[in-house]
């Protein structure tokens, strides 16, 4: 008792033994600063709100489901349904989508979201289909750009012109590999494709590989400006003339809706950067009849990073017969180019046919580089296959009124536990709606800065999370002040009441609020879609709650219990010993030890 | 504030209280009663699933001027099965299709637009297939059974097993009542019904946790005395943190109702109303399975341990001592255990108190830490 009253007598002295009691203004300070700095984060980031999920924002969102093929169903790895998130986003985007995202959710979904303002159809039609990967012959290439544009339009023969300035620096090379590599060493800048002498090629695949070289060249639009061209020839060549790689427009469309067998005008990056636009053949090779590509570092000849590929048996005779052809021709002709849906993402040259299966790309790849293409390759060998789980269209105005309805749900929410503390705590209502009005600043701030982050998009059931987080959050302001009126009622003054009421509280805070943070996490960690959304903004919440009762309610109460409103228990304070019905000391042994006394002796 | 803050005062000093653990007989018979119901109603009429675990496809109009049942018969003959059509708070409509795929449900959404004369990209659509709403609702329920076990483990290492089996029971209490309620009614269950079922495990749990932390700290050195019971001390753990548990159900229920008066009122159907209304339901099945069940069972458990038998035993002997001595002296009425007020000698009321001559309650003040109280 006497060290009680002397803690009031001297609040300075003593204090160090629990941290939050010790300097309340310190701590207020210490969290007011630290959410300026977060709102000063969030104002300095240019996110000022929440990014809205497809829900509140409008647009398309589509669950796709990997479904092996059979017989392989350890296909669905996390590597394979990395490389088709890798190619789903390319072909999103390449529709000329801003902030389309794909991103992998459990073992085996990928969600697709695309803002509002896209043809929602054409998005859908592009991630549900398979990649198309080919191995088309370059007829004719150039840098492009605005200054190639004004090239002449009928004569292909001036664009071979102009690439071989900067080919032998820059050109991927194909050449044979094996144990007895005899190209590797000698092109030390180039990209050499090589042939790993595993198999031998067989009969058939070489004579069908003739025969398909004697029919191919006829077929392909020939680039020789010689002779009569014909229409689509003509068309091409135009196009090809017209076409400006460095617009982002002209390229999503270049090559747009070609068949296989026809040939087409494409775009690609060079390894350095620039934007190089192509005439290609008819393919040779289509994705499917790529069986394995893997990046390699090789030790053995010190030509750093390379893919390498392993074809099927059909792929096998088929690329035998191309690089055959190929290797016959001059530059650029002797390259062939392998088109990720439309775009050109390698375009190594040849200097003999490659038979045996299996071949490498080498050159002067950086590792990255080397995985990005050996994920291209692979997609085109990737044994599985996307179903449509769902999809979601919201258009802007619906998802509006839903953003709109939940804000308003939030608000009536909110208003409604206000007016009860108030009514309920009065004065000490002051205390929570605060602690209640910062938890929502923080909440909303941390949203807002999450967004970019880790891409955290507010969706409607994140709002709800949030709506159903302000009843935990005003809990503790209950479990606390309770607390506190228990020790007014048993006779104590405001301040050793403040103080011997937070132990207790604070332990029954941290227990319940762990219970709730689990269930957040747990929810979060193993379900998908819209309950994950939920759970975090609960999770986000609970922990948030903690954060504001230590830092924020606990010392600003010691703060205000130091005011005469409060420690005189003034009848609006919500601590007036007299409506709580506290029992002066001496009232309090009449009135029970009368009724016990006698059983007790 | 003043009625039920002097009931706070009332209960804390033990003025009024409720024997909560005395009549548990009573509340478990009722809850059994409403837990057999909802298992009968789950069995007999199942759950009303919505299109999002059956598979299927809903539309959602902006304002239109298209009735309902005509709208009905647009969905029907586009689809070629069955279709569902509410009016919504806004002036629009949302029609549900259940069993058609994702494919065909954009042939059917065409042509709505074309039927009702809107344009297709004003029609909001989701498109299901089956095998998601079922993963949806299986990650769902592998996450409920992750969660209860890593709880009861919690709870059994933070307080003791037999505080995490009530706690279980009366989470397994609350979750079948909700489901029962929602197979009773017709509920449709969406997957924002299986969010609030998933949020009421939180919240459930946290409520209890509150009256057991009260419970264990009350109980601590129990056996150092006799008067009072477990049961008793439980009893008066749930009294006394009853203002409180009154407290957080009304202002976790103020939020969903706006969630719900907004979701149901304005919006008319969807995420918002789902959720709400499971919370709704849930929250305060949640409130009373925390006071009138875990508790309870909680005291029930206890009172099997030879330690709480004894000291149970010991407690009634000595009270029919009193009870005799009392009789002899022709005083007092015999006290019933709740309505005495905790005694403890706590620093603020030792002075008066010292003029009382009780060994007992002395004796259990002392034996407590001076800086922990309930």
């Amino acid at each position: 008792m006497d060290r009680e009253y002397e803690k009031v007598a001297a609040p300075k002295k003593g204090r160090s033994r629990q941290g939050t009691q010790g300097k309340p203004g310190r701590t207020l300070a210490l969290i007011l600063i630290a959410m300026v700095a977060l709102t000063g984060g969030m104002f300095a980031s240019g996110h000022n709100t929440p990014r809205l999920g497809i829900d509140l924002a409008g647009g398309t969102s589509i669950t796709l489901r990997a479904v092996p093929e059979k017989g392989q169903e350890s296909a669905v790895n996390e590597t394979n349904m990395n490389t088709a998130v890798d190619i789903m986003e390319r072909r999103v985007n390449g529709l000329g989508v801003s902030e389309a995202e794909v991103q992998t959710q459990g073992s085996d979904n990928i969600i697709v979201n695309i803002p509002k303002g896209t043809d929602s159809k054409q998005a859908r039609e592009q991630v549900g289909t398979t990649a198309k990967l080919y191995f088309r012959p370059v007829l004719a290439t150039e840098v492009s750009g605005a200054a190639a544009s004004p090239s002449p339009s009928p004569s292909a023969s001036g664009s071979p012109s102009a690439s071989p300035s900067d080919k032998p620096t820059e050109k991927d090379k194909a050449t044979p590999s094996g144990s007895a590599t005899p190209s590797a060493g000698a092109t030390s800048q180039g990209r050499a494709l090589t042939d790993a002498l595993k198999a031998d090629p067989t009969p058939s695949g070489s004579a069908s590989a003739s025969a398909k070289a004697s029919t191919s060249p006829s077929a392909s639009a020939s680039p020789s400006p010689s002779g009569t061209p014909s229409d689509d020839t003509a068309k091409l060549q135009a196009a090809y003339a017209a076409l400006d790689c460095t617009k982002e427009a002209q390229r999503a469309k270049a090559g747009d809706g070609v068949k296989a067998n026809e040939p087409t005008l494409a775009c690609g990056q060079n390894s350095q950067k620039q934007w190089q636009k192509y005439i290609l053949g008819p393919a040779e090779v289509d994705g499917t009849d790529v069986d394995k590509a893997e990046a390699v570092f090789d030790t053995q000849s010190s030509a750093g990073w390379k893919v390498t590929m392993n074809f099927t048996d059909k792929g096998s005779d088929k690329f035998a017969a191309i690089t055959g052809k190929l290797a016959k021709n001059q530059s650029p002709q002797n390259q062939f180019a392998i088109v990720l849906d439309g775009d050109v993402v390698s375009d190594p040259y040849v200097n003999q046919a490659l038979t045996g299966g299996s071949a490498e790309i080498s050159g002067s790849f950086t590792q990255d580089e080397a995985k990005n293409l050996a994920n291209v390759l692979s997609y085109g060998a990737l044994p599985l296959s996307f179903k449509e789980d769902s999809v979601t269209t919201v258009n802007a105005a619906l998802g509006g009124e839903q953003l709109r309805a939940g804000l308003i749900a939030g608000a009536i929410g909110l208003a409604l536990v206000v007016i009860y503390l108030v009514v309920y705590y009065r004065g000490l209502s002051l205390i929570a709606v605060a602690s209640l009005l910062v938890s929502a600043a923080l909440t909303y701030v941390i949203m807002s800065l999450l967004g970019p982050t880790i891409k955290f998009a507010l969706n409607l059931p994140a709002v709800c999370g949030a709506i159903v987080a302000i009843g935990i959050t005003a809990d503790s302001f209950i479990v606390y002040f309770e607390r506190v009126r228990d020790e007014i009622r048993e006779g104590r003054t405001l301040r050793p009441a403040v103080e011997r009421a937070w132990p207790r509280a604070r332990r029954t805070i941290l227990v319940s609020d762990f219970v709730s943070f689990l269930a957040a996490a747990v929810l979060f960690v193993v379900t998908v879609g819209k309950v994950q959304g939920f759970a975090f903004t609960l999770g986000l919440t609970t922990v948030l709650d903690v954060v504001v009762v230590f830092f924020f309610t606990k010392p600003l109460l010691t703060l205000l219990a130091r005011t005469k409103f409060f420690a005189n228990g003034h009848p609006w304070s919500g601590l007036d010993p007299k409506r709580l019905g506290a029992k002066p000391p001496l009232r309090r042994t009449r009135r029970p030890s009368a009724a016990v006394d006698p059983k007790e002796a | 504030m003043s009625k039920l803050g002097n009931l706070g005062a009332r209960l804390h000093r033990g003025e009024v209280g409720y024997d909560f653990v005395g009549n548990r007989k009573i509340w478990y018979g009722i809850s059994i009663l409403i837990t057999i119901t909802a298992i009968v109603g789950l069995a007999v009429r199942g759950l009303n699933m919505g299109i999002e675990f059956q598979g299927g496809a809903a539309f959602t109009t902006s304002k239109t001027s298209v009735s309902v049942s005509q709208a009905r018969s647009y969905a029907e003959e586009a689809s070629g099965h069955d279709a569902v059509v509410q009016k919504l708070g806004t002036g629009g409509l949302r029609i549900q299709v259940a069993g058609v795929d994702t494919d065909k449900a954009d042939q059917i959404a065409e042509k709505l637009a074309d039927d009702m004369n809107v344009e297709a990209s004003s029609i909001n659509a989701e498109l299901v297939g089956p095998s998601w709403g079922e993963q949806v609702a299986n990650k769902a329920w592998t996450g409920l059974g992750i969660f209860m076990v890593l709880v009861v483990i919690y709870l059994a290492i933070a307080f003791e097993w037999r505080m995490a089996l009530a706690a279980l029971v009366a989470l397994i209490h609350d979750i079948t009542i909700t489901v029962g309620i929602y197979a009773l009614v017709g509920f449709e269950v969406t997957p924002g019904t299986v969010i609030g079922l998933l949020t009421i495990l939180g919240y459930s749990l946290y409520d209890t946790v509150v009256v057991f932390d009260s419970l264990k700290e009350q109980t601590k050195d129990l056996t150092k005395q006799t008067r009072w019971t477990y049961s008793d001390v439980a009893n008066r753990s749930i009294n006394s943190t009853l203002v409180r548990s009154i407290n957080t159900t009304v202002v976790a229920l103020l939020p969903v109702a706006g969630l719900l008066f907004i979701g149901g009122g304005v919006l008319g159907a969807g995420m918002l109303n789902d959720i709400s209304l499971s919370l709704f339901v849930g929250l305060a099945a949640g409130a009373y399975s925390s006071i009138f069940i875990a508790t309870p069972l909680v005291a029930d458990l206890k009172e099997r341990e030879p330690q709480m038998r004894s000291l149970k035993k010991r407690v009634l002997a000595k009270r029919q001592a009193a009870a005799q001595g009392d009789v002899a002296e022709g005083a007092e009425p015999v006290e019933t255990s709740y309505d005495a007020e905790p005694e403890d000698a706590t620093p603020a009321v030792v002075g008066p108190r010292g003029q009382r001559s009780q060994p007992a309650a002395r004796g259990r003040g002392r034996g407590r830490p001076s800086g922990k109280r309930r």
